[in-house]
């Protein structure tokens, strides 16, 4: 806010007040079509169609991909995990960080300008925009306007749109959370004397809701302002550049010196560069650069400048590629080395993780033993001519099915199990089984024996955990 | 708290936050010298050669900062934070719990109900109460009786089928909800080191065990004299009394001879507390069930 009117006063000691909060600029995108908006069409709508139809997938009459919260249970595809399998999570998220990262080596912030679902998310708010109120220059035309029946129509569609939209995504994502059908067929109340009643608990309306505000608040309002302010990998992809990154850069050798001119003129005698000066490329721009100014943090390597100036290139009859994927090295010398140790690196580690968890995952048991030796007044308990010692075996049974399981014994004393009542577990169930394990004292040598307790599943012998304790005894004397 | 400490926390909340809000206002705008350097707009911070902007803030993160002031005014409003004040939706930790003590409580009372009105031997026969019976038993009777009931020194065994207070569902019942009381007198006064002897070699062996046969007549003589009020002519011991079987072979302390001649000359007591006031109803009828089932 200028308090003096006189801008270009050479006074020198005028002060001005300026605000220290500034509203960010609004962005009005030009539309444009090209080989990588074709790429993130056609690699994005198979991923959108899976994110929205893998809630409805049912195997079994169990869905496919369920993370029960409140069971404290994940259902991925064929197989439950447990939290005892967090290691497991913990372990996929530290390589999805890793082949960011390698992908961020070879060719950029790919990630942001064609998968990240804040950028898939904008684009899809920005062609509804398209659609309800036109192009770039009429948004602008009707921002400017006074309100009236037109606008009111195209700007109420594009807000509903966006807000059916949202709701779509804010219901599809609880859907991975509570069962999408129940979700869904309980968000309409039943209307009666007794009052109103929503079948959904109303936490899963309420997430639905929060979800479906925050996706039409990032798609729609904040869209570029969260990679620029808000996503910590924006904050440090630009370390993991090399010379050899392949991302989006303007060629100035080519285009300098910018400029105007007739397709028929002989520019070069005019000592023009190939950059015509259109500025399409920034007014395609989602973050509202210009990729002409050299590398930039907020540029998320998302390719419409590409697509815009190579249109014009083709209009001008000249050769494609003046902003292109490229690194600085090719534009220095010619060449981009690609293979290199830093990617070779990024690449084994990627690899040595994966096939670790893979492993991991395949060799999984889905059976959990945990032994607890009896901690109460005596260590053991002494019966004429035995020594008892007694355990809790809490069995889990984390497969899909039920079982019954068996008790072998196997250590230094030749033990003995005494009666126990072996019933089914039921998938999922955790099942508490006290037992009583003898040992005769005329064998006993020291204070503390090795003891292996095996529980086996009477139905699959395969399906077996093994869990080591002690057993303690009275010396001999 | 008292009036003065509830105050002093209240003024200094309330200034903090006052605090915050002015610094956020009264920095709204800064002032700029027409002369300074347009292109170098930086706050003169250098590390390593790296400058730091004077960029101004976005709108919507200083709207963000006040709406963070409006919500802790709410909240204080609300919920107990300023000294004494409690807030006016009676919010407290105590009821949090409780309201989830009661939550958890409603959660199984519909198995409790349901098993409060089985019998205990219907009970016994039922895996899905047995399983809730296991949990029971180790929350609250297996740190002496043993996770398998098995019992301990000077604990009994509950498994075995032999009873000192009675093994019918009523008799369990009573030994949990009031507890059980066993005294054994001492009686290394009255009888003396040799009668002692004599009778712990007799108790021996009405239980087959190895023993000194020469002492037997006379530990029997004096155990028909004494011991026979509560053990019983028998020896088979009184559920009334709580006083042990002594031909079984079953032994809540250890049956070597220093035991037993302790026991005889020193007496026992022993206690089983009761639950009443710590077990609700439906819990202890489970778990009579449970202990029932040890031994059936």
């Amino acid at each position: 806010m200028s308090q003096s009117d006189e801008k270009n006063t050479s006074s020198n000691n005028e002060i001005r007040y300026v605000n220290l909060y500034e509203s960010e600029a609004k962005i009005y995108t030009r539309k444009v079509k090209g080989f990588y908006q074709r790429l993130r069409r056609y690699t994005g709508i198979p991923l959108l169609l899976g994110f929205l139809l893998m809630p409805w997938l049912v195997i079994d009459g169990r869905p496919a991909m369920l993370f029960d919260l409140s069971e404290r249970k994940f259902h991925i595809l064929l197989v439950t995990f447990w939290p005892q399998d967090f290691m497991l999570l913990a372990w996929t998220l530290i390589i999805a960080a890793f082949a960011l990262f390698t992908v961020t080596v070879t060719v950029g912030r790919v990630w942001c300008g064609f998968t990240c679902p804040q950028t898939v998310w904008t684009l899809m708010f920005i062609w509804v925009e398209d659609l309800c109120e036109g192009d770039r220059n009429k948004r602008i035309k009707l921002d400017k306007q006074p309100w009236s029946a037109e606008k009111l129509v195209r700007k109420g569609g594009k807000h509903s749109l966006w807000f059916l939209i949202a709701f779509v995504t804010g219901a599809t994502f609880i859907g991975y959370f509570y069962p999408i059908r129940d979700l869904l067929a309980g968000f309409i109340p039943t209307i009666s004397l007794d009052g109103i009643v929503w079948d959904t608990p109303a936490a899963a309306i309420f997430w639905t809701f929060l979800f479906t505000a925050f996706t039409y608040l990032n798609a729609g309002w904040l869209r570029e302002q969260v990679c620029k302010y808000m996503c910590p990998y924006a904050r440090f992809q630009a370390v993991m550049y090399d010379k050899d990154t392949l991302y989006v850069q303007y060629d100035a050798a080519r285009g300098e010196k910018r400029g105007p001119r007739k397709p028929k003129d002989d520019y070069k005698a005019q000592g023009l560069g190939d950059c015509v000066d259109c500025s399409w490329c920034v007014q395609v721009c989602p973050v509202d650069i210009d990729i002409r100014d050299g590398a930039q943090y907020e540029c998320i390597n998302c390719g419409l400048c590409v697509d815009a100036c190579d249109a014009i290139m083709d209009k001008m009859n000249y050769p494609k590629g003046l902003i292109r994927f490229t690194s600085e090295d090719e534009l220095e010398t010619g060449k981009t080395q690609f293979l290199r140790p830093r990617l070779f690196g990024y690449f084994a580690i990627v690899l040595v993780m994966m096939s670790l968890l893979s492993y991991t995952i395949y060799t999984r048991s889905p059976l959990g033993v945990d032994v607890l030796r009896d901690r109460s007044a005596r260590m053991y308990r002494i019966q004429g001519k035995e020594v008892h010692n007694v355990y809790t075996i809490n069995i889990n049974n984390m497969d899909r099915q039920t079982h019954t399981y068996r008790i072998e014994l196997e250590g230094d004393l030749p033990y003995s199990l005494k009666k126990y009542h072996a019933v089914p577990i039921s998938e999922g169930e955790v099942f508490t089984l006290p037992i009583r394990i003898a040992a005769p004292r005329a064998a006993i040598k020291k204070e503390k024996h090795d003891l292996i307790i095996r529980i086996i599943a009477e139905d699959n012998p395969a399906l077996v955990a093994t869990e080591s304790t002690v057993f303690m005894a009275p010396k001999a004397r | 708290m008292s009036t003065f400490w509830s105050l002093w926390v209240i003024v200094l909340t309330l200034a903090c936050i006052a605090l915050c809000t002015w610094v956020l206002f009264a920095n709204k705008k800064v002032a700029k010298r027409d002369d300074a350097d347009a292109e170098n707009n930086t706050t003169g911070h250098v590390y390593d050669g790296i400058e730091e902007y004077d960029n101004p803030l976005p709108k919507w993160w200083f709207q963000l900062f006040v709406g963070t002031i409006i919500f802790t005014a709410i909240y204080l409003v609300l919920y107990p934070g300023l000294g004494n004040w409690k807030g006016i939706l009676g919010w407290t930790s105590t009821g949090e719990l409780a309201a989830a003590q009661e939550k958890a409580r409603e959660q199984y009372v519909d198995s409790y109900d349901a098993y409060s009105k089985m019998s205990v031997e219907e009970l016994s026969q039922n895996p899905e109460a047995m399983k809730m019976g296991v949990r029971l038993f180790a929350n609250n009777c297996a740190v002496c009786h043993g996770a398998d009931g098995g019992g301990n020194y000077g604990f009994p065994n509950l498994t075995d089928n032999d009873w000192l207070h009675g093994g019918t569902p009523d008799h369990i019942k009573a030994s949990i909800v009031n507890g059980r009381n066993a005294n054994m007198p001492a009686w290394g006064p009255t009888i003396g080191e040799e009668g002692v002897a004599a009778v712990t070699e007799y108790v021996l062996s009405l239980s087959g065990l190895e023993h000194d046969a020469t002492l037997v007549p006379a530990g029997k003589e004096v155990f028909g004299t004494i011991c026979t009020t509560c053990h019983g002519a028998d020896a088979k011991g009184s559920i009334a009394m709580g006083a042990p079987n002594l031909t079984d072979d079953v032994w809540l302390f250890d049956s070597n001879r220093e035991t037993i001649a302790g026991t005889v000359r020193n007496g026992r007591v022993n206690r089983m507390p009761a639950q009443k006031d710590l077990l609700r109803d439906d819990k202890i009828h489970l778990l009579t069930a449970y202990v029932y089932s040890l031994s059936h």
